[in-house]
């Protein structure tokens, strides 16, 4: 029997699959479509304290082999999903791991409050990274002061593991996933969508309505495997990888660079299945390879 | 339920210059499909393109497991499909809220406009099989770009035509024999897929003469079941308050008074 459960920031998976966030919903989209209980876990859609409506559309730009989105967080608010998604959720055997976005210290503190002793929920993701809202949202990542804040205010309000999602848009990853481990982190998760754009020619008009947008896909994976590789270098806590996976190759790939675990965003969109292919692909090739364990993966990278 | 599935393609062909219809063998979505609904359609086996397509249903038949698809060749995604003649083909389906209809409606109107044609002869023929009186008012820029004419013409419809350049039947906009069509004549629903300025045009009269009418949307999509709120589309609630409904997921068809379309 092989292996495959990990533990990461204190949460047990059963598998290293998570969905990423904003790309999944609160999961029961994909349950018409098989049964969520089989994934290791699901990162749920960005929350913010009040509810959001999002941008204007058009909102989705495909690219080559990726997609740019400025969806803006359109969610129902904290309180919603409290009294409805996560219970939904928690029927499920499966890890939930709630995605929450603030636009000040305050509503980051104040939504970690609401969340802390919420059942089921496993973990709190602390989005400092979304490049999609104006005054807010990615500013917090992309300088290590701040982001070691946030943590620091969020950690003091909770007792749930906190896992920090870093986002692409920096000059140096490494420093501000030190800053954020040195705040009490316990794991973090990258990458968030990359800062772009794109244009239609025939009109000369941005094609997204925010003029810029979040890249993620295939395109993004040799970044994503980057990044996790030098933060792996720089930190201890563990790392959740996910940038461009649609394969169980990829996600050994990212493992191999230093990920304990893994989470598929767009490669949902490409394939409802993917999550649960990446699953049994894992599986069949560790066997095939006669390793007993997933564990053995992580950071085995030759260098 | 929703199925994402292989389909064995039965037929892939030109039935115009820019136009194809593609019947797929696919029971389970077929079972399900109603009018109005869309599958996703995977247009390549490579990462890109990477997002599948939608494309309504055309046609459902059920007895025989097949649905029918009528689609414009746009960009690559659409130029991809277009060259695949045989063979399996990956779907998922059927998605979506689609068209609805009551006993006791018994004059119903479909409004449709360059490839928004394309799911109404399904609608069409639930209505007829119901027992209503339909009549059917299609535009086009020009004859080479109208479908589905025999379709509904088999299905026993009222069938009036505009093309923007006279090519075929009435010159001018399906909006303009719309207007006059309901002056003459008590409607209970008017069922509308088209471009943005048609459907606009029809959310207008309709409301001016207190006629209730659905209308089909587009807009971008990436998940196509409602996780990832790429495909929003702005609505007034009975509250008065504005929010966003999936167009994927709530839609595509709306009730007209519901939708709010920017310019
Ligand atoms: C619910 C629904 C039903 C549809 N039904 C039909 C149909 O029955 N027949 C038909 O001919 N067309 C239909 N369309 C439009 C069809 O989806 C687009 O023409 C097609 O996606 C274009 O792909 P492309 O790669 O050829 O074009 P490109 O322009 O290269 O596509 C680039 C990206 O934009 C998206 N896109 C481009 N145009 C549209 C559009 N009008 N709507 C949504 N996304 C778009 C594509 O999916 C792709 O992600 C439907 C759209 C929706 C949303
Ligand atoms: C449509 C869409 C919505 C997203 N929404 C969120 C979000 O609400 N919060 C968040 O932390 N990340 C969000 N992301 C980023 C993803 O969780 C993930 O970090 C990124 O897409 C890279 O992974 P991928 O290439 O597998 O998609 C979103 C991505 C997409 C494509
Ligand atoms: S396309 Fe993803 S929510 Fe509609």
């Amino acid at each position: 029997m092989t292996n495959l459960a990990v533990e990461v920031a204190g949460i047990k998976l059963k598998n290293p699959v998570l969905t990423a966030s904003g790309c999944y919903g609160f999961g029961q989209e994909y349950n018409r479509l098989y049964d969520i209980s089989r994934l290791g876990g699901i990162m749920t859609k960005g929350t913010t304290l009040e509810p959001r409506l999002g941008n204007p559309t058009p909102r989705l730009a495909e690219t080559p082999a990726g997609i740019l989105n400025s969806i803006g967080l359109q969610n129902p608010g904290i309180d919603r999903v409290i009294e409805e998604e996560i219970p939904w959720l928690r029927q499920f055997d499966v890890a939930i791991i709630a995605n929450i976005s603030g636009y000040s210290f305050d509503e980051f503190e104040e939504m970690a409050t609401r969340l802390d002793g919420v059942p089921g929920v496993d973990a709190l993701e602390i989005n400092i990274s979304c490049p999609n809202v104006k005054g807010g949202g990615m500013a917090f990542g992309t300088d290590p002061n701040t982001a070691a804040l946030v943590v620091k205010r969020v950690r003091a309000k909770t007792k749930l593991p906190l896992i920090v999602k870093l986002s692409p848009n920096v000059t140096d990853i490494t420093e501000i996933a030190r800053a954020v481990e040195s705040e009490g982190a316990d794991a973090v998760s990258l990458i968030n969508t990359i800062l772009g754009m794109a244009i239609d020619i025939k009109n000369r008009r941005p094609v997204l309505a925010n003029v810029l947008g979040g890249l993620s896909g295939p395109a993004v994976k040799p970044v994503a495997v980057r990044m996790v590789y030098q933060v792996s270098k720089a930190v201890k806590v563990p790392i959740i990888g996910m940038g461009g996976i649609t394969s169980f190759e990829d996600a050994i790939e990212f493992m191999l660079a230093g990920a304990s675990a893994v989470a598929i965003g767009a490669g949902n969109f490409v394939n409802p299945f993917t999550p649960l292919e990446v699953i049994t692909g894992l599986e069949e090739w560790l066997d095939k390879e006669g390793i007993k364990d997933i564990r053995e993966l992580v950071g085995a990278l030759k260098a | 339920m929703v199925f994402s599935i292989k389909a064995i393609i039965l037929e892939n062909q030109k039935i115009l210059p820019d136009f194809y219809r593609m019947v797929l063998a696919v029971p389970s979505i077929a079972r399900e499909a109603e009018p109005g609904q869309f599958v996703m359609l995977k247009t390549s086996n490579t990462l890109d393109p990477l997002l599948k397509r939608p494309i309504s249903i055309h046609r459902i038949n059920k007895a025989e497991g097949t649905i029918a698809l009528v689609y414009q060749v746009i960009g690559r995604g659409t130029n991809l499909l277009s060259q695949i003649t045989q063979g399996e083909l990956e779907v998922m389906g059927p998605l979506g809220n689609g068209f609805y209809w009551k006993k006791d409606y018994k004059k119903v109107a479909i409004v449709g406009g360059g490839c928004g044609i394309a799911p109404l002869p399904a609608l069409a023929e639930e209505l007829v099989k119901d027992g209503k009186e339909v009549y059917v008012l299609l535009g086009a820029q020009t004859r080479e770009k109208l479908l589905c004419v025999a379709d509904f013409q088999q299905l026993g419809c009222k069938v009036q035509v505009t093309t923007d350049d006279g090519s075929y039947g009435t010159k001018g906009f399906v909006t303009e024999i719309l207007q006059e069509f309901i002056l003459n004549t008590k409607i209970d629903q008017v069922y509308c897929c088209g471009p943005l300025p048609m459907t606009k045009g029809v959310i207008k009269l309709t409301k001016e003469n207190l006629i209730p009418c659905q209308v089909s949307l587009e807009e971008r999509m990436a998940c196509g079941i409602g996780a990832c709120l790429g495909c929003a589309c702005k609505v007034r609630n009975e509250d008065g308050t504005i929010t966003y409904k999936k167009v994927c997921h709530d839609g595509p068809v709306f009730t007209s008074s519901e939708v709010i379309i920017d310019d």
